[in-house]
């Protein structure tokens, strides 16, 4: 791949949308069986080694060591804790609903593997005498299994909340299944965009369509809405209301413990996982080498079981996103947070996919069939037509956007008054920068017991004894 | 395999086999020491209130959300059969979507105006 053909894939016709889907007419049942096994411990490994990752790089964005403990760099940390959650006791609060209670951390634990079947790690090999792709299975839909399946996960967490017959974890759930479910939208329209260029949701095929050219590229603002809904879908931080400690406790777990509790853990991180892959196949090229490595020796690290690797460190770039992400941000307000999601993800996601019909719609020559040259590139004249009023349009919205905003910052910005009197509510506040003290006018009497009013900078407060708790 | 679901069955067994066995090991093996005050709903060590908030019902906030929710999946699952037969369609889908993607938009800012994207 070169530049040239990159600016051809941007604004030229990207190459045939017919690319070949995964052919799996030599695959046995039981080689199918033996691949679920493979990506099933590479799922619990995969886990286990992302506890242990996100504690050790958090402990090093926090200037600690992290744990050190359990095995070489403390790699068994996780396995002892999961061992030490196996000997704990399981309770069942009396007040919860016995049945549901134990079927939602099943439902959350079960769900989380499901999405990998259809998620392409290489090429085809040669797996006991029969040639087979490194992927367990392909469907005509596969991209909307995933979303299938991530919304019968959600029931996990509702159920939880619901059955736990407490308070906190009843919010906790809802809060997270609304956040989850709003997030979801923007999620599903921002891969619209995907099929749009690759004509197909089967991942095999959409990998495929990234051969020459990275969906990253021509789909930029696709990945960037994925990016931050795949962090809101997984209830991560900074989009962790679920389980704001400071208000909710745990959230839907909060009354979970033992094993069970363990298995929403489990479903969390091997969504994180999920999530990764998806968008590694989506916008990453899936499997395929990084270019300029696909170039060596004629593409030789670009075939077969060379694939896994390339999966692997995509998959864990994202991870680290996490992770980063975890260790920088603090956590959104909620309101705020369904507000982004509602009131700008969805309508410019839904513009977005207009524009980008659009800009496709040229490519594949609906809209005239003339061409400007450019030196040795040819471009479609309604191509770039389209592509300059998208751009225009785009300029222009986020012009008022910004004029907008810096109008209404500028009428909420008050200046200070000069002068505080850190007293006036009751209760001693801290001067803001630039600002100087008044003095008391009436000393406070030290010791008062009784409710009484102290006159204090010229108002009159009302200090009760229950104030002071 | 001709079959393409039979191995997402797979997965699905490998999984539910998994998480029901963990949670059953840990109920045989775990301890199981009787407490009254163990058994009550967790509100950070104050008395527990004798149900959840509200009753244990789901605050009609989330009513609307779920059926906007409903609203906008079923449009992007409506998009995707465009986008995936884009190119055999030709220019009638792009208008179609055009004039789809409109209609929806009125709802939207139907419901924007009247305050259902609100959060307090």
């Amino acid at each position: 791949m070169t530049l040239s053909s990159a600016a051809y894939g941007l604004l030229g016709a990207l190459p045939a949308t017919d690319n070949p889907s995964a052919d799996f007419s030599d695959t046995p049942w039981w080689v199918a069986l033996i691949k679920a096994l493979v990506i099933f411990v590479y799922l619990l490994i995969s886990t286990l080694l992302v506890i242990w990752f996100e504690r050790r790089i958090i402990g090093r964005m926090q200037q600690r060591p992290g744990p050190n403990r359990n095995g070489p760099f403390g790699l068994l940390q996780t396995l002892a804790d999961g061992a030490k959650l196996m000997l704990k006791e399981d309770i069942t609060p009396a007040k919860a609903d016995k049945i549901i209670y134990l079927l939602a951390p099943l439902i959350a634990g079960t769900m989380a593997f499901v999405s990998f079947a259809i998620i392409p790690f290489g090429g085809e090999v040669w797996m006991f005498g029969h040639r087979t792709p490194l992927q367990l299975t392909d469907v005509p839909v596969a991209v909307l299994l995933v979303l299938a399946v991530a919304s019968v996960g959600v029931y996990g967490i509702i159920l939880a909340g619901w059955s736990s017959g407490s308070t906190y974890p009843l919010l906790g759930g809802l809060r997270s299944t609304a956040q989850v479910i709003s997030y979801e939208i923007a999620m599903g329209l921002s891969l619209v965009a995907i099929f749009l260029f690759s004509g197909s949701m089967s991942t095999s095929q959409i990998v495929a369509a990234q051969s020459s050219l990275w969906y990253i590229l021509p789909a930029f603002f696709s990945f960037a809405v994925y990016v931050i809904t795949m962090v809101g879908e997984t209830n991560r931080l900074p989009f962790d209301l679920a389980e704001g400690e400071g208000e909710l406790t745990g959230g839907f777990h909060t009354e979970y413990s033992s094993m069970r509790f363990a298995m929403f853990f489990l479903g969390e991180y091997i969504n994180m996982f999920t999530v990764a892959a998806l968008a590694t196949t989506m916008f990453l090229g899936g499997w395929q080498a990084p270019p300029f490595i696909a170039a060596i020796n004629n593409g030789m690290f670009n075939h077969g079981w060379w694939g896994i690797l390339w999966f692997t460190i995509k998959m864990w770039i994202f991870i680290f996103g996490f992770v980063w992400l975890r260790g920088s941000l603090p956590r959104t307000r909620y309101d705020q947070f369904m507000r982004f999601g509602w009131k700008f993800l969805i309508p410019i996601t839904l513009a977005w996919v207009v524009a980008v019909a659009f800009i496709r719609g040229a490519q594949l020559g609906f809209l005239g069939e003339g061409t400007v040259t450019v030196g040795p590139l040819g471009f479609n004249t309604s191509t770039l037509v389209i592509v300059a009023v998208v751009a225009v349009i785009a300029l222009a919205v986020a012009w008022v956007w910004d004029g907008r905003r810096e109008a209404r910052l500028a009428a909420e910005q008050v200046s200070p008054p000069e002068e505080i009197d850190p007293f006036a509510g009751g209760h001693p506040v801290p001067p803001l920068p630039g600002q100087r003290l008044r003095e008391p006018s009436v000393a406070l009497t030290a010791g008062g017991s009784s409710g009484e009013s102290v006159v204090s900078g010229g108002t009159v407060t009302a200090v009760k004894e229950e104030d002071h708790g | 395999m001709s079959a393409p679901y039979v191995p997402v069955l797979f997965m699905l067994a490998l999984g539910f086999g998994f998480a029901a066995l963990s949670v059953f090991t840990s109920l045989v093996v775990g301890p199981k020491r009787y407490n009254r005050a163990k058994l009550e709903a967790y509100e950070c060590g104050i008395q527990p209130t004798p149900q959840a908030a509200g009753g244990g019902r789901v605050p009609i906030k989330y009513y609307l959300t779920a059926m906007l929710f409903i609203v906008f999946d079923i449009e992007s699952v409506f998009l995707y059969p465009f986008a995936v037969a884009f190119n055999k369609l030709g220019l009638f889908a792009l208008v179609e979507m055009v004039l789809f993607i409109l209609t929806v938009f009125v709802a939207y800012a139907y419901v924007w105006r009247r305050g259902g994207l609100d959060w307090d």
